[in-house]
C-alpha cells in the first residue's frame, strides 16, 4: 500500500449478539473500499492478526454487564482516538437491560446450573455511562448504510448524516403506506428514530422501535392512540420494553403503562 | 368558441383512447392505483389500472379502502401521496463531483450537465409526465409550488425540469372525504383552470360516461383522436350537479376570515400547549401536504474520497435540525413547531407568496397518526382569540 498511512480501525465486543459488528462484514460490496481506506488493526471477527493500539477509530458493540467489562471499556477508551458505539446494546443497554427492572440475582439460579460461576453487574448499561463516546450509532442491528456513512464521515472530517427524526419521514419519502392510519396496525415509528429505512412498515408491519427514541418523542400521545386501537396497557408497556428498554423515554413510557 | 366544442362526452372506451392518445405523444402516464390498502399515484397504462369500484373512508388518523356499489373510476378523495412526489421528488441529487486524479480536485461546477455536477433535472426526470386524475385542490397545490419553485428571482432546476410540459388531466371530485375542506380554501371541488383536460365522471344507472372539458390546445389535439360526442345541456347539468353535491358535502370547514391577523395575534394562545400535548412531532403532516416544500441538504461521500454529492430530501419543520443554528434548535418545543407549521401554512404564507399555503385537501388530518385536525385547531384559536397562557413562553 502506497500513499499516506491509513487510519487504524478496531472493533470491540461487549455484551451483545455480534450482529452489529457482522454488519461491517456484511458490507460485501464495500469491503475492498473499507480495507483500502482504513487499516483493520483489531477485529477478531475478521482477522486473527491484531496490531497493537492506539487506534484511530474504535467501533464498540455491546453493553456493560460485568465488573470486568466496566474496567475493559476504560482501556478501550484510552486506546481509541475516536470511539463510536454501534447498536442498541452499546448505545442504550440492549435487550439485556431488562434486568435493570428486576433483581438479576433472582434469575441466576433459574438460568445457570452453577450461578456461583457468574460474576455480573445488576444492570446492563450503555457505553456512554462509563466512558466518553464520540458518536452513538443506533439500531438493532445497525443499518449498514449508516455505518458506512459514519466511517466515511470520520475519514473525511464531516458530520455523519444520521438524523434524529422519526421513522415516519423515511416511510413517507419512500412512499410506504402508513400501517397505523391505513391498516390500524400499532406502530412505534412516530416515536422511533429513523435509520432502518422503514424496514418493518415496508413489509406492512408496525415499527418495533429498534433504533430507540427519536429526538423529541411524545410517547404518551402515541400510547394513547395505541390504546384506542385496542392495545392493552401491559402490551403497550411491552412494546416499549425491548431492545431500547433502558432509553429514557421508552423506559418511562413502559413504566407509565405498568401502573395498575 | 361555443361550449359544445369545449366539452365532450366520452365513455370508458373513450377514456382509454384518451389515455392512449396522451401516451402516443411520449408522455409517461401517472394516475391513481390501489396499492397496500391505499390509493397512490403510480404508473398506469390504461383505465384498467385505475381503482375501479373503490372508495375511501377518511377521518382524523384514519383511512380505509371500501368497495363501492358501482364501477366508478374516480369515486374517492385524495390519498396519502400528492403530485409533489413527481415534481419535487423526495430525494434528488443537487450536484455531484469526482476527484480528478491529476488535479486533485474536480473543477467542474454544478449543473453544467456533464458527468460532474449533473443534477436531477430535465435530464434526470425522463419522459415528460401526464398526471391523470388531478383534483382541483391538487391543481391549486401545483400552482402554489410553481410559485415557490419557479416564481421569484431563482428557479429550481429540479422542479422546473420535471414541471416543464406536464400534461394535466383533472378530475372534478364526485365525492368529498370527511377530511375535505377545499370549499373553505376556495380550491375546489371543481377544477376551474390550469388543466389540459378536466373530467367529470357521470354515473347514472347503466350509464358510465365522462364529461370532458378542454382547457388547452394540446388538450383539444388529444381529444381529436377520441371517440365521443359534444356535450348537451343534460350532461353539463349532470356534471354541475356532481360538483355541487360534492361541494355541499365537505367533511370539514375552516373559517379563513381574517385568519392572518388571527394567527399573528395568538402566538401565546394556550391552545398551542394543548396541541403540543397531542403532537408526535413525527412530521407526517408536512410529508403528505401537497404544498410543503422544505428540504434538507446532505453531503454524501464515498469511502475513498473520490466522489462526493449533495442530496436534498424532503424535510419537515417538525424536525430539530430544521431550525438548528449554531448552538441549538430555535424551535425546540413541539408547541413552537406546530405553531410554526400552522401559522406558516395559513398566515405567513400569504405574506410570503401571496396565497394561503393550504388547499383544504385534508391529508394532514387523515395521515396524522393521532388525528390532529388543522380545522379544529384553527377554530379553537378563533374561539379563544387573544387568550394567553398563565405564564409567558420564550420562543422555544
Amino acid at each position: 500500500m502506497t500513499g499516506p498511512p491509513r487510519p487504524t480501525l478496531a472493533v470491540w465486543k461487549f455484551a451483545s449478539c455480534d450482529g452489529c459488528q457482522l454488519t461491517l462484514l456484511n458490507c460485501e460490496d464495500e469491503l475492498a473500499d473499507i480495507a483500502a481506506s482504513v487499516q483493520v488493526a483489531n477485529f477478531p471477527e475478521a482477522s486473527r492478526e491484531v496490531i497493537a493500539g492506539p487506534y484511530d477509530l474504535s467501533l464498540v458493540e455491546g453493553s456493560i454487564t460485568t465488573p470486568a467489562d466496566a474496567e475493559r471499556i476504560r482501556a478501550v477508551r484510552d486506546a481509541s482516538r475516536f470511539l463510536v458505539t454501534i447498536g442498541a446494546c452499546a448505545s442504550a443497554g440492549g435487550i439485556q437491560a431488562l434486568r435493570n427492572f428486576r433483581e438479576a440475582d433472582e434469575y441466576l439460579p433459574v438460568v445457570y446450573a452453577r450461578p456461583d460461576y457468574i460474576d455480573t453487574l445488576r444492570t446492563s448499561t450503555p457505553i456512554a455511562d462509563h466512558v466518553g463516546v464520540d458518536f452513538e450509532l443506533r439500531g438493532c442491528p445497525i443499518d449498514r448504510h449508516q455505518l458506512l456513512d459514519v466511517i466515511s464521515a470520520f475519514l473525511h472530517g464531516r458530520k455523519p448524516s444520521v438524523p434524529g427524526y422519526s421513522v415516519c419521514l423515511e416511510c413517507k419519502r419512500a412512499g410506504i403506506t402508513c400501517v397505523m392510519v391505513a391498516h390500524g396496525t400499532p406502530c412505534l415509528g412516530p416515536v422511533t428514530q429513523a435509520g432502518c429505512r422503514a424496514l418493518c412498515p415496508s413489509c406492512a408491519r408496525g415499527c418495533y422501535g429498534c433504533f430507540g427514541p427519536m429526538e423529541t418523542p411524545n410517547t404518551a400521545a402515541l400510547s394513547a392512540r395505541w390504546r384506542e386501537l385496542g392495545v392493552s396497557r401491559p402490551d403497550v408497556g411491552r412494546a416499549f420494553r425491548t431492545f431500547n428498554a433502558n432509553s429514557g423515554p421508552f423506559r418511562e413510557e413502559a413504566e407509565a403503562n405498568d401502573a395498575p | 368558441m361555443e361550449p359544445a366544442t369545449l366539452q365532450r362526452v366520452i365513455d370508458r372506451a373513450g377514456l382509454d383512447q384518451l389515455l392512449a392518445a396522451i401516451a402516443r405523444r411520449g408522455f409517461r402516464l401517472i394516475g391513481p392505483a390501489v396499492r397496500d390498502g391505499v390509493i397512490v399515484y403510480d404508473d398506469i397504462s390504461s383505465s384498467a389500472d385505475l381503482p375501479a369500484g373503490w372508495t375511501d373512508e377518511q377521518d382524523g388518523g384514519h383511512y380505509r379502502l371500501r368497495r363501492r356499489d358501482d364501477d366508478a373510476l374516480f369515486g374517492y378523495a385524495v390519498g396519502p401521496q400528492s403530485w409533489k412526489r413527481y415534481l419535487f421528488p423526495p430525494t434528488s441529487v443537487v450536484w455531484r463531483s469526482a476527484r480528478d486524479k491529476d488535479a486533485g480536485q474536480d473543477p467542474g461546477g454544478a449543473a453544467d450537465g456533464d458527468a460532474n455536477g449533473a443534477p436531477d433535472g430535465a435530464a434526470g426526470a425522463g419522459a415528460p409526465m401526464a398526471f391523470i386524475g388531478v383534483r382541483s385542490c391538487e391543481l391549486r397545490a401545483i400552482a402554489i409550488q410553481d410559485r415557490v419553485f419557479l416564481g421569484g428571482q431563482h428557479t429550481d432546476p429540479v422542479y422546473a425540469g420535471r414541471r416543464e410540459g406536464v400534461f394535466l388531466v383533472a378530475v372534478n371530485c364526485g365525492q368529498a372525504a370527511a377530511t375535505c375542506f377545499c370549499v373553505s380554501m376556495d380550491a375546489g371541488p371543481k377544477a376551474e383552470s390550469g388543466f389540459d383536460l378536466a373530467l367529470t365522471e357521470l354515473l347514472d344507472g347503466e350509464r358510465h360516461e365522462f364529461l370532458v372539458e378542454i382547457g388547452t390546445g394540446r388538450g383539444a389535439d388529444v381529444m381529436s383522436e377520441v371517440a365521443g360526442r359534444p356535450a348537451g345541456r343534460t350532461e353539463t347539468q349532470a356534471a354541475d350537479r356532481v360538483t355541487e353535491q360534492t361541494a355541499a358535502s365537505m367533511g370539514r370547514h375552516l373559517d379563513t376570515g381574517g385568519i392572518k391577523d388571527l394567527l399573528y395575534g395568538n402566538f401565546e394562545n394556550p391552545r398551542w400547549d394543548d396541541v403540543a400535548g397531542r403532537c408526535l412531532t413525527c412530521g407526517n403532516c408536512t410529508m403528505v401536504c401537497p404544498t410543503c416544500f422544505c428540504f434538507s441538504i446532505t453531503d454524501v461521500t464515498d469511502l475513498a474520497g473520490t466522489e462526493a454529492e449533495q442530496q436534498r430530501s424532503w424535510d419537515s419543520c417538525f424536525t430539530m435540525d430544521h431550525s438548528y443554528i449554531h448552538g441549538g434548535s430555535v424551535r425546540a418545543s413541539s408547541r413552537s413547531r406546530y405553531r410554526q407549521w400552522m401559522t406558516h401554512k395559513l398566515a405567513t404564507w400569504i405574506d410570503q407568496f401571496g396565497t394561503s399555503g393550504c388547499v383544504g385537501c385534508g391529508r394532514c388530518i387523515t395521515w396524522c397518526p393521532v388525528g390532529i385536525d388543522i380545522t379544529e385547531e384553527a377554530a379553537a384559536i378563533r374561539a379563544s382569540d387573544g387568550a394567553t397562557g398563565e405564564e409567558g413562553h420564550g420562543d422555544a
